[in-house]
């Protein structure tokens, strides 16, 4: 993949603000679901359909597209809201989640909404299914890849260490694998809860070539997804190193923020606060 | 006597031939992949004991080794599926649908995926291995999960015909296999639909109770058929092969004929075909009902025949429980 120019970066950092205004509004419309999560993962989603992945909102069962396996469903907001952004409903359809009748349901289902891999919410099985993807596609001689987004807290699952031993002996290298390791799940850090260091020795072990990234510098995520479909021998993790809540001062780094939503006040300010690019700008919104 | 229309073995009543309804799923594991090549079979380590060596050793790059893993093995699946293949995965039944249900529940039942759960080793019949290998539950897991379908083939050639159609079936599909020989009661020409139950027997006269059975019991359901034939009391009995969907037409019409019914199954009672069946007729024709079937209790080492006996699976006991209920409906 082509490095971003000093342009292009701007438009990126852009567009991933305008998708955590998005997953504000939604959450503050839903009056439920996961906050920190999505936020923190708002520059990967934005690299990932602006930039990444082959894929057409126009047409989402192009059967030669990437494959991207959500697998901790719950942050499914910003799935949303960027799917929204590149094209595949309108925007303002992000309004109804996890209302009844929407599409936009609390944790994704394929068979509602056309252009999502899968359905998943319930954690550690993603990896599962991006490896039968992968093998399927290998098997076909497709020239495609699979993405699968996981959570640093779903590693506790034993269910996603078979997937991992799985993808590490067939050498599905077509395969690629994103952490968002930003150290919490619901009952606090992931060190205190069950630990996971050392990861990148965990997954190197099984047999994966091992990348980490500051997941907000979205530059270094495309030149490691890059880097991942150069390797032929193993599946590739980017471990992406995320601020939780990430772009939101009051939600950075505080676990409590995993699975609550912004209450309208909050949001107002919230929003300002994304609008102004944390003070830097004068809104035009206020 | 005989349903004609059956085209059943004629020496079902005389040392028939035997096999395991496992056998019979490694036949059409193979025909059903000469016909389509989108099939693919994974297994959890225990590619022989489920009768998929035969298509490891045909089709070895649609043949996937998972690892002693059955949770990988129902997710990776549904990602086969999911990517336009058509899954078979086998274990033994209480490890998948036993060990993976939540993997089955969301990613191929919510998911909605074409997946073919294979379950080897059902009942008691296991024998020696004990309760740990006897699945006596999967019938009822696998049947509250909607979109799944639930097949409980009676021997080994009806195994082979419903692995052909699960195949065929777009959905998924649960195929409940036994590890014991058991005698072959139908041939190529019985008829087979997904769906669509099959009345094997017919009393001389009008029936005073049907017989529902499922998988190799029904070798039992037809010994108790024609011993109270003997007697004078005449039965008809129904294979239920297809737990889900139910076939309700032909199982009101059996029920509504003989106004008494006794359901066999190699299973807990709870949550499997007599539960299913009583869900049925508890709306459209109450009638008194017998269930044979484990009455809440794991199995234990034995052998076969010992341990159909013990848990109340015999001959003796369809007999038993079809005086039951006619007492029941004539008082």
């Amino acid at each position: 993949m082509d490095a971003l120019s000093d342009a292009e970066v701007k438009q990126f950092e852009k567009k991933a603000n305008e998708v955590r205004q998005t997953i504000i509004e939604m959450l503050v419309a839903a009056g439920s679901g996961h906050t920190a999560g999505p936020l923190g993962m708002a520059d990967i989603f934005t690299a990932l359909y602006f930039r990444v992945l082959r894929h057409d909102a126009k047409n989402p069962e192009w059967p030669e597209r990437d494959r991207l396996i959500l697998s901790n469903g719950h942050i499914a907001p910003v799935l949303y809201a960027v799917m929204a952004h590149a094209g595949y409903f309108p925007v303002e359809e992000c309004l109804t989640l996890r209302k009844f009748g929407s599409r936009l349901q609390g944790h994704p289902e394929r068979e509602r909404l056309s252009g999502l891999e899968t359905t998943s919410g319930p954690l550690g099985s993603g990896l599962s299914q991006a490896a039968g993807m992968a093998y399927a596609s290998r098997v076909n001689g497709d020239k495609n890849r699979i993405y699968c987004a996981m959570s640093d807290g779903e590693h506790d699952c034993g269910n996603l260490w078979e997937a991992a031993m799985f993808a590490g002996a067939n050498r599905l290298s077509n395969l690629t694998g994103i952490v968002d390791r930003n150290n919490i799940q619901i009952d606090g850090y992931t060190e205190s809860i069950m630990p996971l260091e050392p990861f990148r020795e965990k997954y190197e072990s099984f047999g994966w070539h091992v990348l980490e990234v500051d997941g907000h510098n979205i530059p270094q995520f495309i030149q490691a997804c890059g880097e991942a479909a150069a390797i032929y021998e193993k599946p590739t993790v980017i471990i992406a190193h995320t601020i939780p809540g990430k772009g939101i001062r009051e939600i950075e780094r505080d676990y409590r923020w995993h699975g609550k939503p912004p209450h309208q006040d909050e949001a107002k300010r919230f929003l300002a606060e994304l609008r102004t690019l944390q003070g830097k700008i004068v809104s035009e919104h206020e | 006597m005989p349903n004609t229309d059956q085209y059943l073995k004629a020496d079902i009543f005389d040392s028939p031939d035997q096999a395991a309804t496992r056998e019979g799923f490694g036949k059409g594991l193979v025909e059903a992949a000469d016909a389509d090549e989108r099939i693919v079979a994974l297994c959890a380590d225990l590619t022989e004991s489920t009768r998929m060596e035969a298509f490891a050793k045909k089709y070895p790059q649609r043949y996937i080794e998972v690892g002693v893993a059955e949770q990988n093995l129902a997710a990776l699946a549904s990602g086969f599926a999911a990517y336009g293949k058509i899954p078979f995965i086998t274990s033994y039944a209480t490890f998948s649908p036993g060990r993976n249900n939540e993997q089955i529940r969301t990613t191929i039942s919510l998911n909605n995926v074409p997946v073919k759960i294979v379950g080897s080793h059902a009942g008691v019949s296991v024998g020696p291995d004990g309760a740990t290998h006897q699945a006596l539950e999967d019938i009822a897991l696998m049947r509250v999960q909607p979109n799944m379908t639930v097949v409980s083939p009676c021997d080994a050639e009806e195994a082979r015909k419903a692995t052909l159609a699960a195949a065929k079936w777009n959905g998924p599909v649960y195929i409940r296999l036994a590890r014991e020989k058991t005698p072959i009661m139908t041939t190529a020409e019985t008829p087979f639909e997904i769906g669509k139950a099959n009345l094997v027997w017919q009393g001389k006269t009008l029936p005073q109770t049907v017989i529902f059975a499922t998988g190799p019991l029904v070798h039992n359901a037809l010994l108790a058929a024609q011993a109270l034939e003997k007697e004078g009391l005449a039965v008809n009995v129904v294979n239920v092969h297809t737990i889900k969907p139910l076939d309700k037409e032909t199982i009101v019409r059996e029920a509504r004929a003989a106004g008494a019914v006794v359901t066999v199954e190699e299973h807990q009672i709870a949550g499997g075909l007599g539960s299913a069946i009583a869900e049925l007729l508890a709306q459209e024709c109450p009638v008194p009902q017998e269930f044979v079937g484990v009455r809440d209790l794991f199995g234990q080492s034995g052998t076969p025949k010992e341990l159909i006996e013990h848990y109340g699976l015999g001959v003796s006991h369809i007999v038993d429980a079809v005086k039951k209920v006619l007492q029941r409906k004539t008082s």
